[in-house]
């Protein structure tokens, strides 16, 4: 490795230089070493609590590699249970979601409440007296809470509290929450797609504004042909913009942008006859907020990266985005709609519609971005090329959307958990 | 329900083998022509698939000009994701006129699609609800849904060509 290289990247303030070892994209050793030292450290994102809003309801999913249960329980209480059946492993909930007051597991027959009690045990008198119910509830990651909606994981005990952990991001997640009074949901239908390139590309790819308009000139077209009006409002010359580094590898771009916000930013394609109506829920906002912050949460656009694996893009529509690495050229990838509570039926037609202009697996940008990532892994294979460069706009005061600010926010901190001495094993008492 | 009627399943099996030559060979503006001018184009996401574009988040939900506007830009240089242009291979099977609605005629058939780009192979497996309609002795699409089986587009990763 480069012998000005700390662990993985070479990092020259003085100089504005900014570089990635690439083997952080293609090392298989790195995988393994992410998924101690990254995702079994740090809070991931395993859903939203309006995915379960009524007592017994459930979805199942992966989340970091594992089989979970996102559940409501009896009490109210929004849970996240490891979905493995605490007597010989199998998954006790088989369906994607539904809703039940007991998860039966198929193989013996041991029965859990949604709270995840055990409650049943067929033929029970046969354990012995050291067989403890209590000891054999389904088990939950040592760490699950909420903000504002937004339900996390952690398996480290001794991480900071996801309050702390979000720190600069909050404020970005509040401007997200605030858009209904009535809090916010997710829509029905999920995106479940995948790429064929290294998790980290596609964070990289989230937030990046000079990438729009060489890679997404189609949807630029698209919008000019449409009829919106790009003055001052495209990626490379907006009005208003700015990159933040938002503490422990979170990072966010913030901008006016030319497309249409269904929140409360109207666009000619959006049809006359919609005009009054948005101006109304924008007064609404000014009452709520003041003109200042109401002008932020219905006219900018922001794509915000929560390290490591969680993306929320607030831009002509919400989308939450996470992914997984099953390997180091290959990712799993889920992407919502996130949408006010209270949102009418047209008004929620309007956003799903604005939503697939550009975003998901079939949307007119999306699949490009999916491309891109593809091309750079299989470039990767250039071994001889050992290091992307993520210098872009380091020696200025304000970097711009444009420049790779967010990028190094996020591989500081990456870099950092990755070559920070393990902790020592607590030695084993004799 | 209604008098209107249907046409014999040959008829239809030739208009949905002949799109999918037309499909298969890039060949879209003709495509185009298969269209009525108020044509759809739905996908709807794996874990919905009977659901609704309105209120449920579909991975494509195309009306007639966004369709237009779809081909224009896969005929263009900058949809990246198509050029250079994938191959595809479609098998249509198992076509069934199943009804009527209104004018429009009710047809389903299954298809499985291969994608064969940068040497990888992804198959798209499901079936097509399609709302045929009678413009003077030809059979036009109005409607055509493509729903997929797959679970997940993995590891596919995107639609980005005409399913």
């Amino acid at each position: 490795m480069d012998k000005s290289a700390d662990g993985f990247i070479v990092d020259d303030r003085e100089a504005g230089l900014f570089r990635v070892n690439r083997r952080a994209f293609t090392d298989p050793e790195c995988l393994a070493d992410e998924r101690r030292r990254i995702f079994d450290k740090c809070w991931i994102y395993a859903g939203h609590e309006s995915e379960v809003p009524h007592a017994g309801d459930y979805r199942s999913r992966t989340v970091a590699g594992r089989p979970m249960i996102l559940v409501r329980g009896d009490d109210s209480v929004v849970r996240v249970l490891l979905n493995t059946c605490t007597h010989r492993g199998a998954l006790v909930c088989r369906q994607k979601s539904g809703n039940a007051k007991t998860f039966q597991c198929p193989y013996h027959a041991w029965t859990f409440n949604s709270r995840g009690q055990l409650i049943g045990v067929p033929g029970e008198d046969s354990y012995s007296d050291a067989f403890k119910r209590d000891d054999m509830a389904l088990a939950a990651p040592p760490q699950v809470d909420n903000y504002r909606g937004f339900v996390f994981v952690c398996f480290d005990p001794s991480a900071d509290s996801l309050y702390d952990y979000l720190a600069g991001a909050r404020e970005y997640l509040d401007l997200v929450a605030d858009q209904s009074e009535l809090g916010m949901k997710i829509v029905s239908g999920q995106q479940s797609y995948s790429a064929r390139a290294n998790w980290k590309l596609l964070v990289e790819n989230s937030y990046d504004g000079y990438h729009g308009m060489p890679t997404h000139q189609r949807y630029f077209s698209f919008l000019a042909d449409i009829g919106v009006d790009m003055k001052g409002r495209d990626l490379t010359t907006p009005s208003y913009q700015k990159a933040v580094d938002l503490g422990n590898g979170h990072a966010v771009v913030e901008y006016q942008s030319a497309w249409g916000r269904p929140i409360a930013h109207w666009v000619a394609p959006f049809g006359e006859h919609r005009k009054a109506h948005f101006e109304e829920v924008r007064r609404r906002f000014d009452k709520r907020f003041g003109p200042e912050r109401a002008q932020r949460i219905c006219e900018t656009s922001r794509n915000l990266g929560i390290f490591p694996n969680l993306v929320i893009n607030d831009i002509m529509a919400i989308t939450i985005r996470t992914f997984y690495p099953v390997s180091p050229d290959y990712m799993e990838v889920n992407a919502w709609a996130l949408a006010p509570a209270d949102e009418s039926a047209e008004d929620s037609a309007l956003r799903l519609d604005n939503f697939l202009t550009f975003l998901g697996p079939g949307g007119f940008a999306t699949p490009d971005d999916v491309e891109m990532l593809e091309s750079c892994q299989r470039g990767f294979a250039n071994r001889e090329v050992g290091w992307s460069d993520i210098s872009r706009g380091m020696k200025r005061e304000h970097p711009s959307i444009t420049d790779e600010l967010q990028m190094r926010a996020f591989w500081r901190r990456w870099n950092q958990l990755m070559t920070e001495p393990r902790l020592k094993r607590a030695r084993k008492a004799a | 329900m209604s008098s209107i009627q249907l046409p014999g399943r040959q008829e239809v099996e030739d208009l949905l083998y002949e799109e999918a030559a037309l499909l298969d060979e890039w060949r879209l503006e003709e495509w185009l022509g298969l269209l009525t001018e108020d044509a759809v184009y739905e996908v709807p996401p794996t874990d919905v698939p009977e659901g609704d574009s309105r209120n449920t988040l579909f991975i494509i939900a195309d009306d007639a000009a966004r369709i237009r506007s779809r081909v224009k830009q896969l005929l263009g240089k900058a949809a990246w994701s198509e050029n250079p242009h994938s191959r595809t291979r479609r098998m249509i099977a198992n076509v069934r006129v199943v009804g009527a609605d209104g004018d429009n005629i009710l047809v389903t058939a299954n298809f499985a699609v291969y994608r064969m780009r940068y040497e990888s192979v992804d198959t798209y497996v499901g079936h097509y609800d399609y709302k045929l309609v009678r413009v003077g002795n030809d059979l036009r699409i109005r409607e055509r849904r493509a729903v997929l089986d797959n679970e997940a587009l993995r590891p596919h990763g995107k639609i980005s060509f005409i399913l």
